[in-house]
């Protein structure tokens, strides 16, 4: 599952783009470190022997969504909104937020890596994962969930549209 | 050279996880919260294809496509929704977005 050195390297970037997509105080940085590690986790998809994910993942990740959102951030100027908790609120919720997100933290690990005890098939010659082989493995056992997702997908579409068709002035 | 294991991607999920949930915890344009929603998905499907790779299975794999059509449905909503709310409370801070009538 790929050498160790090109894992911590890959995923010290993959945390520190986290890390600076949480910090930065301007909306289209975020944006921009959030691709960063989109496409980092599209490279571990790539070492993780699944190159079709790769693919998507650039292409609808890191390109669509990421453009859905740098667009809507031009559109509404929201670049520089200030975004600190107000004074109302105070700042209490800062280090609340941060232990809870440790204690959140602590149970992920304690429970994954306890729990992994799944026979390692590290012997096995590795399946093939081209578009050929996804594409069968979907039509073969996922068909229901599959025009469900394409119902979703109009649903979305037609919700969108009607959120943003402006109303007569008897509607 | 040794090979990584499963529990080292399962900890760097976890932490890229943890990070999208402190992002919604903390910061208060809702853009931002939308994007740390995103990475929380993110890493979710990271550990799906880690663990199909861990198991030599391609269902894994499968259940990610259905993860980012569901993240690519609920961008489009929600960004309109963000859109629409900007229009009507000229902001997008949700510390001031405590009213469901607008």
């Amino acid at each position: 599952m790929g050498s160790p050195i090109i894992f911590t390297i890959l995923a010290l970037i993959a945390m520190l783009s986290a890390l600076g997509m949480l910090l930065s105080r301007n909306a289209v940085h975020s944006a921009l470190f959030l691709v960063l590690n989109f496409t980092t986790i599209a490279v571990f998809f790539l070492i993780l022997n699944a190159p079709f994910l790769f693919v998507t993942q650039i292409a609808i990740y890191a390109g669509a969504i990421m453009v859905l959102f740098i667009f809507v951030v031009m559109l509404l100027g929201a670049e520089q909104l200030r975004s600190e908790p107000t004074a109302a609120v105070g700042r209490w919720q800062v280090p609340l937020s941060i232990v809870l997100a440790m204690i959140l933290l602590g149970t992920f690990i304690f429970i994954l890596a306890s729990g992994t005890g799944t026979p390692s098939v590290e012997t096995e010659a590795l399946i093939e994962a081209g578009p050929v082989e996804i594409g069968l493995r979907l039509f073969e056992g996922y068909v229901f969930p599959f025009e469900v997702a394409s119902v979703l997908l109009l649903v979305a579409m037609i919700g969108v549209v009607v959120l943003r068709t402006r109303r007569g002035e008897n509607g | 050279m040794a090979e990584v294991s499963i529990e080292w991607y399962i900890i760097l999920s976890a932490v890229l996880f943890t990070m999208g949930a402190i992002g919604v915890l903390l910061r208060r344009n809702a853009i931002i919260i939308f994007m740390s929603i995103e990475l929380m998905l993110n890493s979710a499907n990271l550990l799906f294809v880690a663990f199909a790779r861990h198991l030599n299975d391609l269902d894994g794999q499968v259940f990610v496509f259905f993860v980012i059509t569901v993240a690519a449905a609920e961008v489009a909503v929600g960004l309109a929704l963000i859109v629409a709310i900007f229009r009507t409370k000229r902001s997008i801070n949700i510390d001031e977005l405590h009213m469901l009538k607008g």
